[in-house]
């Protein structure tokens, strides 16, 4: 029973008619949720900045305020005051809706993430099928946004969009099964609920595929080549300017903060841990995921466009496949009380099968005869 | 130590071979005559004993009655170098036999040369100005030029 | 049936991030595949040949610091023998230790920034860069005791120095050749052996060694390619011929054997700073005595060095008079590009922008 039940429960007790009884905690849950998502994007950005420079050997940000916590306000300030340039042969109407087919389905990605101990907009019982769904939707947002600009450019950019994150669907809905099968149902909560052990012990390869194909998905270092300076100069929002680019910017850090999200209700035992309250513990898993993933943009170089490819299709897919069945006959074989059985079992599973990939895996060459 | 050649001994060589074509020689350097410089470079890159496979720079001085084009040619088998000279006369339209032919270094300083200097060099692939804009008029580095 | 497609053109500008400079790219491409590739050069081009006609020796040394513009030292110092070289003037010995200590130190700045851009096209976001960047900033700190400026030095004069070095530059100089060992052992433990960096440098852009010979390359770039040809020991100049170093030759000539030689360059240019600290004379003159005024005797001369990015050379014509009458700048970079076309061919957009960044170019060299 969450929440908002909760609150509708006691609103009917109070004499309130049955619509309004309804709408009331549906609109208060929405105001919460873009409240939590705007106020953590602000702490991402000023987090990244901070963290990256760390790994940099330098200090980021310090000047706006006490250790620059006022920085990712002035930013916001100042992309706002920009001018809104749009390309004389741009294509008018889809250049202004692509910012927007990119951002709102961002934020519909929260209405299944458990912040804490029953606090979810709708327990869906298909919500880790929803998450999949409908992070799909951006990347239509983002092919408009390149087609719209008129831009050789962000042309370039929008064709690797579509090959990369439609490529990399696959194995992160398989490693996604496989939770599924141990937890039972695909509901968030009860994933949550059946957590005694975290999945990122019992199933450390599909921890790894998962984390792999999600950073593709939200073109972070190493696959950021929809967006990489060095060689397209911003790629699909090259030609956006003023609250459009906000858009795009605060969703580059809200998919991040989603799929931080997601990654910790799947596989990090969502809101659960001893001593503190569990949006504490929540937030502090989040933040954890995060640093991880800026780690990984400040260490890595990027990889080229065909390496991508045939590194999901090649690479990752058969071992999503071969890590699902593993875990549907282990589910099978092993009963629920031998479970740290099941850790060992597949993390020896996991070396072997990631040793045995980079043997026969190599990523270089590439030359086409013209 | 990279040695300059012997520059009388290859004046010999090159007038029994192609008579006529090296006007003289002098510290380091020779100086050929236009019509045989394709001639003399084939030779000088191809023969077993001289192997000059390496062109250094190649540039142009206008002393006020020729222009003066200058390669320094190098071997990196036998580590010896040689100055080759030529001079054209006319100030109008100055042509020049093209090197890219033999030496692939030639392409973009002989651009260059014509660009600043005028001087047009037939068998170069594409030959157009370099360093400054299409339709600039005149050649900056003469010294008639400013 | 087949979907009809065309090769499009796509204009890697004058200004975009990643041309070391204002270097503009007419390529033209199918789907990612490069076709084909025309540089466009010239938008730097100052006529510093046609300039320096009108100004004196001294005077000159000026424009030879905005040539290479990461590397003014060695600049200066071919230029200076050059005019040595024509006009008959020995340096003393004092001045020669000093010019080779701080030539040394200068392609270890220009290397570290060429391999450390070189990351940064590959996508590194700037880590490399700061890491490397973290050493330059000692280098331009020694630079500054020096001759007051951390870019543009203008600090060797024809004859030997402008002035002698402080006191406290030496200790400085002999702390800093000491921890630099370590560090380059840093990059390499993080770099060399990066699953990323080799998928994607390794045989990628291979230069043969017939076309580095054909197209005269020179510097790192040829040594790449499998040519042992280094001017410090082919037709040593001033007194390298003193000190024990070598010369690291690459195998395939792709990408990854150019950074890999240039990181070994590294360490042998700190081999050579060491031993010429050891073996450098306390006190001495610091210039030759020439006159304000040089009028060298009518003739020409050649003057070549190995700077850091090739054989950087000056080809000086005096009439007798204060100013050169012709004076011709031969700039490595301009002959190195001449392949680009060639080693570009067949590979993607991503490649053509880490092949460019890896034969590391100046465009002031280019267009002068």
């Amino acid at each position: 029973m969450n929440l908002l039940d909760q609150f509708k429960i006691w609103l009917v007790s109070m004499g309130w008619p049955g619509w309004a009884a309804y709408l009331v905690p549906a609109i208060t849950g929405i105001v919460v949720i873009i409240a939590f998502v705007l106020t953590v994007v602000i702490v991402f950005i000023w987090w990244e900045r901070r963290f990256l420079g760390r790994f940099q050997i330098r200090t980021g940000p310090n000047r706006c305020g006490p250790e620059g916590i006022f920085q990712p306000i002035a930013t916001a300030v100042k992309i706002l005051l920009k001018e809104d340039i749009v390309p004389e042969k741009a294509d008018k109407i889809l250049h202004f809706l692509a910012p927007i087919v990119v951002f709102v389905p961002i934020l519909m990605l929260f209405a299944v993430i458990p912040l804490s101990e029953g606090a979810i907009l709708v327990d869906l019982n298909v919500g880790a099928v929803y998450v999949i769904a409908i992070s799909s939707i951006s990347i239509l947002g983002i092919f408009m946004a390149a087609w719209a600009s008129a831009n050789k450019y962000s042309l370039i950019s929008g064709m690797r969009a579509i090959a990369q994150m439609v490529s990399y669907e696959l194995p992160v809905v398989l490693s996604l099964v496989g939770v599924a099968i141990v937890a039972g149902s695909f509901s968030m909560i009860k994933i949550v609920e059946t957590q005694n052990i975290p999945y990122v012990f019992l199933q450390p390869l599909g921890f790894i595929i998962f984390f792999l194909g999600a950073l593709a998905e939200m073109n972070r270092c190493p696959f950021d080549l929809l967006e990489a300076d060095s060689e397209i100069v911003a790629g699909y929002h090259i030609e956006y300017s003023g609250m459009k680019f906000a858009m795009f910017y605060l969703g580059e850090y809200g998919v991040a903060l989603a799929y931080a999200g997601v990654i910790t209700t799947l596989f990090l035992g969502g809101w659960q841990g001893p001593l503190l309250p569990p949006i504490l513990w929540f937030l502090i898993k989040v933040m954890l995921v995060f640093s991880l993933i800026v780690w990984m943009r400040a260490t890595l170089p990027r990889l080229r466009v065909d390496q991508l490819m045939s590194f999901a299709w090649k690479g990752m897919l058969p071992m999503a496949v071969i890590n699902l069945i593993l875990i549907a006959i282990e589910v099978l074989i092993i009963p629920h009380s031998l479970q740290w059985a099941m850790v060992m079992l597949n993390f020896a599973l996991a070396a072997v099968l990631i040793l045995l990939f980079s043997r026969l895996f190599t990523l270089g060459g590439g030359r086409v005869e013209v | 130590m990279t040695v300059a050649i012997n520059e009388t001994e290859i004046e010999k060589k090159l007038n029994e071979i192609f008579p006529g074509s090296v006007i003289s020689s002098e510290k380091g350097s020779i100086l050929v005559d236009k019509g045989s410089l394709l001639k003399v470079a084939e030779y000088l890159k191809n023969a077993p004993e001289l192997a000059f496979d390496y062109l250094t720079f190649v540039t142009a001085v206008d002393y006020l009655d020729y222009f003066e084009l200058v390669y320094r040619i190098v071997s990196l088998k036998y580590n010896h170098s040689l100055i080759v000279k030529t001079r054209c006369s006319d100030r109008e339209n100055p042509t020049a036999p093209s090197l890219t032919p033999v030496w692939r270094a030639a392409y973009y300083q002989e651009r260059e040369i014509y660009d600043l200097f005028g001087i047009r060099f037939e068998g170069h692939p594409e030959l157009k100005r370099l360093l400054l804009w299409e339709g600039f008029k005149g050649h900056p580095l003469r010294r008639d030029y400013l | 049936m087949p979907i009809k497609t065309e090769p499009f053109y796509l204009n890697i500008g004058p200004q975009h991030p990643s041309t070391h400079g204002v270097f503009r790219m007419r390529v033209m491409l199918d789907g990612e595949v490069v076709v084909d590739v025309e540089p466009v050069i010239g938008y730097l081009h100052r006529g510093i040949e046609k300039l320096a006609e009108g100004r004196t020796y001294t005077q000159n040394i000026i424009f030879t610091d905005r040539l290479d513009y990461l590397s003014s030292m060695t600049n200066n110092l071919a230029y200076c023998m050059a005019v040595e070289k024509l006009a008959g003037i020995k340096v003393p010995e004092r001045a020669e230790y000093l010019r080779v200590i701080f030539a040394e130190v200068m392609r270890i700045s220009s290397h570290l920034m060429a391999v450390g851009f070189f990351l940064n096209d590959l996508g590194a976001m700037m880590t490399p860069v700061l890491y490397m960047w973290r050493e330059r900033e000692k280098i331009l700190d020694l630079f500054e005791m020096v001759s007051g400026q951390r870019l543009l030095y203008n600090y060797m004069r024809i004859g030997g120095l402008s002035q002698d070095v402080p006191a406290e530059f030496m200790p400085a100089m002999k702390k800093f050749i000491a921890e630099m060992p370590r560090y380059v052992d840093e990059y390499d433990q993080l770099l060399a052996t990066n699953e990323i960096l080799l998928a994607r440098a390794k045989g990628v852009g291979i230069l043969p060694r017939e076309t580095a010979i054909d197209i005269g390359a020179s510097g790192p770039v040829l040594r790449a390619s499998g040519v042992k040809w280094d001017i410090r020991k082919m037709n040593p100049y001033s007194i390298y011929d003193r000190f024990d170093f070598e010369i690291p030759i690459g195998q395939n000539g792709d990408c990854y054997d150019r950074y890999w030689v240039r990181m070994q360059e590294i360490r042998q240019s700190i081999r050579i700073v060491e031993q010429a600290l050891k073996q450098i004379p306390d006190t001495g003159p610091i210039r030759a005595d020439v006159p304000l005024y040089i009028r060298p005797p009518k003739g020409e001369a050649y003057g070549y060095i190995e700077a850091p990015k090739g054989n950087l050379g000056f080809y000086i014509v005096s009439d007798g008079s204060i100013a050169p009458y012709r004076l011709h700048i031969y700039p490595p970079t301009l002959i190195n590009i001449t392949a680009l076309r060639d080693m570009v061919k067949g590979w993607k957009v991503a490649d053509l922008i880490i092949i460019f960044g890896s034969i590391d170019v100046v465009l002031g060299e280019i267009d002068r």
